[in-house]
């Protein structure tokens, strides 16, 4: 064994390991503060307490945000799921003029500063005389989310055999009867990650929804306005301990959804494939 | 069989810009007719069963089945059943819902199409398979379920297309026989899709062969076989030795001409027949030539060197030089005589039955 891969051996682990640690130890300090009983957030720990998250459910600001996001991330990811089931299914399924500059314009939002969407955003819908609202956040999260179901979508489109539609329709089923009972069960999974990578990005956007809510703030809204007060600091890192639980478990969840749904169609499709 | 026709093809074009995918086609297929679509790939075979099934429409011309003309109409309302070449099996179905899925439109109620479906499965010996999940079967399960989803419906044509294509040769040949009884026993009008001459040969009531579009012959498999149009027919169909020959004339259907090896020859003319300087081509095919062993005699023989030999199991295909003849003759012989031991540089005397001359077009 030369010296190189020696050392190769030895240290490409613990740069794995050096590398996960410095990805996620912040992340696992959130829970950590945030039973800590003490109004800042230093080490060394003072001591176990539940005081910040009694104080999150009697803060009916923050459940307002949180119920507001909730809101406006089930709509958004509704409706980008559906208008990326009808733009996945044109880009895989027919030829037609303009098909990749439309493609390409679809995904376009994925690379654009979204601070430069957000602001264009903003001017556009209060020329068009709109008043800022929860809907115009959901308007914005859409256009962020529809590069992202339609990823997702087209794998889930391109993955099955054009020929099951078509033998559908031999048998004597509609067009719409052949969505339904062959497409739709054929794309579920790609569907259920569609909604999922649709709802957690719209949950935690923040540029666009600071530019386009009104006087009802979203979740991330919320939280950027109590960091300006340290001593609410505690209860804002309950609250993110919470999110982020409740994010890994939905993402988990929707995984075991969708992988039991591939293996019986022998599809693919999802962002976590 | 009857003469009623049940597919009728006027005059179809079908062009994709200036590419003719299919160029002025017709045809007529009867009822309960097992009938082939021959070709290779890229031939419009294809092309045409989709216009019958309704996937696709015809630039110019018509089609009928059972006497209704069929332009507009769309794929589900069509009483055509197809079986797919990659066989479609719903993955998320099993067996006896796959098999259901067409009658759940027909509303017939449970347990008649429980009856149905079970009658399909045994039709393609299935029976009892009926929960397996579709990703738990076999290639050749797979086809059967293809082919008894499409028979529940009792369509009045069924298409299939390439349907043996993905199924190793043991199979392959099971399935040929297979499907001819079945069609045998149903009675359906079947119209099968292959680039498989042999499986076309097998199986079928007649045969259209196709190139570039374009029908080229429609016979039974022996006229085919045996009396093929053109060399291009003639080739694809098998082996077939060509000979030229010089025409000495004419006598009404028939012709008389000149060989180099096999002498003057009484024939029929050519089916597109146009008198070319006098030329014409004869073709034989190897199997029609018989190895003469010691002292045999035939009224019509020729003679000449063996010039390689190749040894395929069952038979041995012989290279035979003939003296004059411009290409050595291919022979086929089988090897209950020995001719996998005929030496390569030996003289060797062919018999052949003039009969089994034709003239071809070029």
């Amino acid at each position: 064994m030369t010296l190189a891969r020696r050392l190769a051996l030895f240290w490409l682990p613990a740069y794995a390991a050096f590398y996960v640690l410095f990805l996620y130890a912040p992340v696992l300090l959130l829970p950590l503060f945030s039973v800590n009983d003490s109004a800042t957030p230093t080490l060394p720990l003072a001591g176990f307490t539940l005081r910040w998250y009694s104080q999150l459910a009697g803060n009916q600001e923050m459940i307002n945000a949180a119920w507001n996001s909730l809101r406006v991330g089930v709509s958004a990811a509704v409706l980008s799921t559906l208008l990326g089931i009808c733009g996945a299914r044109a880009l895989t399924r027919y030829r037609f003029a303009g098909q990749r500059p439309m493609g390409a314009l679809i995904m376009a939002p994925l690379i654009l500063p979204e601070i430069i969407v957000g602001v264009s955003l903003l001017l556009v819908l209060l020329s068009f005389g709109m008043s800022l609202s929860l809907v115009t956040v959901t308007l914005g999260h859409v256009l962020i989310c529809v590069p992202y179901s339609m990823v997702v979508l087209m794998s889930g489109f391109e993955g099955f055999d054009r020929s099951l539609e078509e033998a559908s329709a031999d048998l004597g089923e509609s067009a719409f009867g052949t969505f339904r009972r062959v497409t739709l069960p054929m794309v579920a999974p790609a569907i259920l990650s569609s909604l999922l990578v649709s709802f957690t990005i719209s949950l935690d956007e923040f540029i666009i929804a600071f530019f386009l809510s009104g006087p009802d703030p979203t979740l991330p809204i919320y939280i950027f306005g109590q960091l300006r007060f340290a001593a609410r600091l505690p209860a804002v890192l309950a609250l993110g301990t919470i999110m982020l639980v409740a994010s890994f478990l939905l993402v988990t969840i929707a995984e075991i959804l969708r992988r039991r749904a591939a293996r019986r169609t022998h599809t693919s499709g999802g962002l976590f494939v | 069989m009857s003469d009623r026709p049940m597919i009728e093809i006027r005059d179809v074009t079908r062009s994709y810009g200036t590419f003719k995918a299919l160029d002025n086609a017709s045809l007529t297929i009867r009822e309960g007719e097992f009938f082939s679509l021959l070709g290779p790939s890229g031939c419009g075979k294809t092309t045409l069963l989709r216009m019958i099934a309704g996937f696709d429409e015809p630039t110019e011309g018509s089609i009928r089945v059972d006497g209704q003309p069929m332009i507009g109409i769309p794929a589900n309302r069509r009483p055509t059943n197809m079986v797919f070449q990659s066989y479609a099996i719903f993955p998320h179905l099993d067996v006896a819902q796959n098999v259901a899925y067409g009658l759940k439109r027909l509303r017939l109620g449970a347990p008649e199409e429980k009856r149905r479906v079970e009658e399909a499965l045994a039709q393609v010996q299935l029976a009892g398979l009926g929960n397996r999940g579709a990703h738990e079967l076999s290639g050749g399960q797979r086809q059967r379920v293809a082919l008894a989803r499409a028979l529940v419906m009792r369509p009045k044509v069924l298409l299939l297309d390439e349907p043996l294509s993905a199924l190793d040769k043991k199979l392959r040949e099971q399935m040929q026989v297979e499907l001819r009884h079945l069609q045998q026993q149903v009675g359906i009008t079947f119209i099968l899709v292959t680039h498989d001459q042999y499986e076309a040969l097998a199986m079928s009531d007649r045969i259209a062969v196709m190139f570039g579009g374009k029908i080229a012959q429609v016979d039974t498999p022996k006229q085919v076989y045996q009396r093929p149009v053109d060399r291009q027919v003639a080739d694809f169909l098998g082996g077939m030795n060509f000979v030229r020959a010089q025409i000495v004339e004419e006598q009404g259907e028939a012709i008389v001409v000149d060989t180099l090896g096999f002498g003057r020859v009484r024939t029929d003319k050519p089916a597109r027949y146009h008198v070319n300087g006098g030329n014409a081509t004869l073709g034989i095919r190897p199997e029609r030539l018989r190895v003469l062993w010691d002292e045999e005699k035939a009224k019509h023989e020729v003679a000449g060197t063996v010039v390689d030999r190749h040894y395929f199991g069952e038979i041995t295909h012989l290279v035979v030089d003939i003296p004059g003849m411009e290409k050595p003759l291919s022979v086929t012989e089988t090897n209950n005589f020995g001719a996998d031991d005929i030496p390569v540089g030996a003289p060797i005397r062919l018999a052949y039955d003039p009969d089994a001359l034709v003239a071809l077009s070029d």
